[in-house]
């Protein structure tokens, strides 16, 4: 008996461990199973951004080292130089030539990949392919199309009567070819992730509208677009952390690397590393690293909002309108 | 050597000043014991001419040495890499190639390089050579590999029809003189023919520039390139001129490749390893040709050296990989395989350089006349720490007037003056 009621309390305290085990096992688990991405992203997300911060406000040469601490100089030395203001301008000069038409292209490039085509999968990875070439390979074909005087464009251009462009040496024709590069090869990428977006869309709603007697277009202004809305707010903060941090097309884009001789389309990223590798200044280098990640934050939230806000206003005649259907129903 | 890097800054880092030819400090001979195996590593870029056969000949000599290299695409790659190495203090080579572009910044840090001085390779180089790579403590950090003297390229049949002389030779007795001669036959040929004489004001002002002894700096390293009248009448000059001369292409750029091929323009300023450039690029031209002359005198632009880097583990068995490599028998080969022309001084009486041809340049006896030209060479620039950064500035200047047109002489100058003081 004594044995029997030892093995009664054995079994019974083996229970409770093993009942705590699994409910441990309940609370903490899921944290250990994300865990990886947290602990990596300290290692190299985190870590690198603070330590950028502490550089920031040291002199810093890159092989002397770590310098005096000099507060917010670099800050203030770098928002003084007429460089960096042009580095601003250029990039949300190229950003802006290379987002907005890129997400309408891509919009319409959808729409008609979601119709019912014939070998649709050819059709679809067809415009992944750009995506798939290395960026550095699209700017050096790119910027050879564009040469100012033996470029294929400018021959093109020349051959139906149209002066050359000055694709290099002109601010404005150097951001629209670099902007060219950009959408060349996200064009097909950013048009997949919509697509996919489309599909979620309920088919009730379209054949309603159809019943309703919407054409075509009016359907996708009026329920694709507005369905799409958390679809387009991922795509457009994507790509305008993409757009302002963009380097290989302009650090390609001539045989220097340095955004042009009168700086036309040095970008931050360039003028970040001009600063830190060819000057070998750390300290100024990680100070605009900061204000472009700054910059980049302030951007990120002003378009959410934006794009909040023009989604949820074109929600309510799409909602006034399913209603509508509803009730024909 | 030089042949893809984009800047055009150039040359001899003469450093007068402190030009205390390596004597003192050789290092101990010993390398060990004989049969401990050891791997170098050697990084260099573009093409020195180290082939595979060559290092297999230092292989066969030393059979507990693995030989294995690095090729950069371009030097400038390359002084990325190296610098940042260097700052880590860990994970550069045994053996780091050097463009003399950036060997003046390099300097500033010979303490992180070993010391290659010794009796084995004193006096193996032009002198210049090796007081550029002699640190104020009369270390020896860079062996030289090859040097840049300057000739001059030209299109032999753009003469003919130009109604110009055309042979070599009658090429050099035209252009025997100054640069005002240069531009006025240039004028004469833009009369003829309506096409452009040179390639560009930045490759033209780098000629230039070459043969003033004190452009940016003083030998203390004082800054006075803004107020140098010197840098101001080459800078105007050289525009001046291009404003007629120039095809208004931007050296390394797409078109200035093109240009090479087309017959844009008549004329370049040729170093040794420009050679390779051209028939590399414009391969089915057969009207190219050099003349053993160079306007102003002789100039050098680019070359290279080999450093060891303090960080290494074997910088005993590198030094004496490098010392080989560098010897003159190896350069030879070097450049007959990459048409690099060496900066030893023994080799300028090998006939396998003074006999050397080129097939491409119409057979020009390309050896004698770089070998003629680098004898030309009287100016040995001061170039430190800030000459890379200003030249660059500078190049940038001209760049806006002859290729963008986007700014008249003054103003280009004035944003120039501007830019060097945001250097500091």
């Amino acid at each position: 008996m004594t044995t029997a009621a030892l093995d009664d309390e054995r079994r019974v305290r083996r229970i409770a461990f093993s009942q705590k085990l699994s409910h441990w096992d309940v609370r903490i688990s899921p944290y250990l199973y994300i865990s990886p991405f947290f602990i990596l992203f300290a290692v190299v997300g985190l870590f690198p951004l603070l330590y950028t911060a502490y550089v920031s406000v040291h002199q810093w040469h890159l092989i002397g080292g770590e310098g005096d601490f000099v507060g917010l100089d670099n800050f203030v030395f770098v928002l003084q130089q007429p460089q960096f203001w042009i580095a601003l301008r250029n990039t949300f000069s190229i950003f802006l030539f290379s987002a907005v038409p890129q997400v309408g292209f891509a919009l319409v490039i959808a729409a008609v990949l979601n119709e019912n085509l014939r070998a649709k999968t050819f059709w679809r990875m067809g415009v992944l392919l750009p995506y798939i070439v290395a960026p550095v390979a699209v700017t050096l074909i790119f910027s050879n199309m564009f040469g100012d005087q033996y470029g294929l464009v400018n021959n093109f251009l020349h051959s139906i009567g149209i002066p050359p462009v000055q694709w290099h040496s002109q601010e404005l024709p150097s951001h629209i070819a670099i902007a060219t590069m950009v959408n060349f090869r996200w064009t097909g990428y950013t048009a997949l992730i919509l697509l996919a977006g489309m599909q979620a869309i309920s088919r009730d709603m379209y054949e309603a509208a159809s019943i309703d007697g919407a054409s075509k277009v009016r359907q996708f202004f009026s329920i694709t677009i507005p369905q799409l809305r958390p679809t387009l707010i991922f795509v457009i903060v994507t790509s305008t952390i993409g757009g302002l941090q963009i380097f290989d097309e302009p650090r390609l884009y001539d045989q220097y690397g340095q955004g042009g001789a009168n700086s036309q389309w040095m970008t931050i990223t360039i003028y970040l590393y001009n600063l830190g590798w060819g000057q070998l200044n750390f300290g100024r280098a990680a100070a605009v690293a900061w204000l472009l990640f700054i910059i980049i934050i302030l951007i990120g939230l002003l378009n959410l909002a934006i794009t909040r806000r023009i989604a949820s206003s074109s929600d309510l005649p799409s909602e006034r309108k399913t209603r509508k259907a509803k009730v024909a129903a | 050597m030089s042949t893809s890097r984009r800047t055009i800054a150039a040359a001899v880092a003469g450093a007068a000043a402190i030009a205390l030819v390596a004597t003192g400090c050789a290092s101990g001979g010993d390398t060990g014991s004989a049969d401990e195996k050891i791997t170098l590593t050697l990084a260099t870029f573009n093409d020195f001419g180290y082939t595979d056969e060559l290092l297999a000949q230092y292989t066969e000599l030393h059979p507990n040495i693995t030989i294995v290299q690095n090729k950069a695409a371009t030097s400038n790659d390359a002084r990325d890499n190296f610098f940042t190495k260097l700052g880590a203090g860990s994970g550069l080579a045994d053996v780091e190639a050097i463009e003399v572009d950036w060997l003046a910044e390099m300097m500033q840090y010979s303490d992180k390089l070993t010391d290659l001085s010794g009796d084995d390779v004193d006096g193996r180089w032009v002198d210049w050579k090796t007081a550029a790579a002699t640190d104020p403590d009369g270390r020896l950090v860079g062996y030289g590999t090859d040097i840049g003297p300057e000739a001059v390229c030209y299109r032999q049949d753009l003469f003919e029809a130009a109604g110009l002389p055309s042979t070599p030779d009658e090429v050099a007795a035209l252009l025997e003189g100054d640069w005002d001669t240069y531009y006025s036959v240039g004028q004469q040929y833009v009369d003829a023919t309506g096409k452009p004489w040179f390639d560009s004001a930045g490759a033209t002002y780098q000629g230039v520039v070459n043969q003033i002894e004190n452009a940016y700096e003083d030998n203390d390293g004082t800054v006075i390139a803004t107020e140098n009248p010197d840098v101001k009448e080459a800078f105007t000059s050289v525009l001046e001129a291009s404003s007629t001369l120039s095809a208004h292409l931007g050296q390394w750029s797409d078109d200035w490749f093109a240009g090479l091929a087309n017959g844009s323009f008549a004329t370049m300023l040729c170093p040794g390893w420009m050679l390779g450039v051209i028939s590399g690029n414009a391969p089915d031209v057969t009207g190219w040709n050099v003349a053993n002359v160079f306007p102003g005198g002789g100039g050098n632009w680019g070359g290279s050296y080999l450093t060891v880097p303090a960080q290494g583990k074997n910088t005993e068995a590198a030094r004496d990989f490098a010392a080989w490599l560098t010897a003159p028998e190896q350069q030879l080969q070097a450049f007959t395989n990459a048409g690099t022309f060496p900066s030893q001084v023994a080799t300028y009486d090998d006939p396998t350089l003074t006999g050397a041809t080129n097939e491409y340049f119409n057979n020009a006896p390309v050896g004698q006349i770089l070998i003629d030209r680098s004898k030309a060479i009287t100016v040995s620039p001061f170039k430190s720490v800030h000459y890379f950064p200003i030249n660059d500035a500078l190049q940038k200047a001209l760049t806006r007037v002859d290729v963008d047109k986007s700014q008249t002489i003054e103003q280009s100058w004035d944003q120039w003056i501007a830019d060097v003081k945001a250097l500091g």
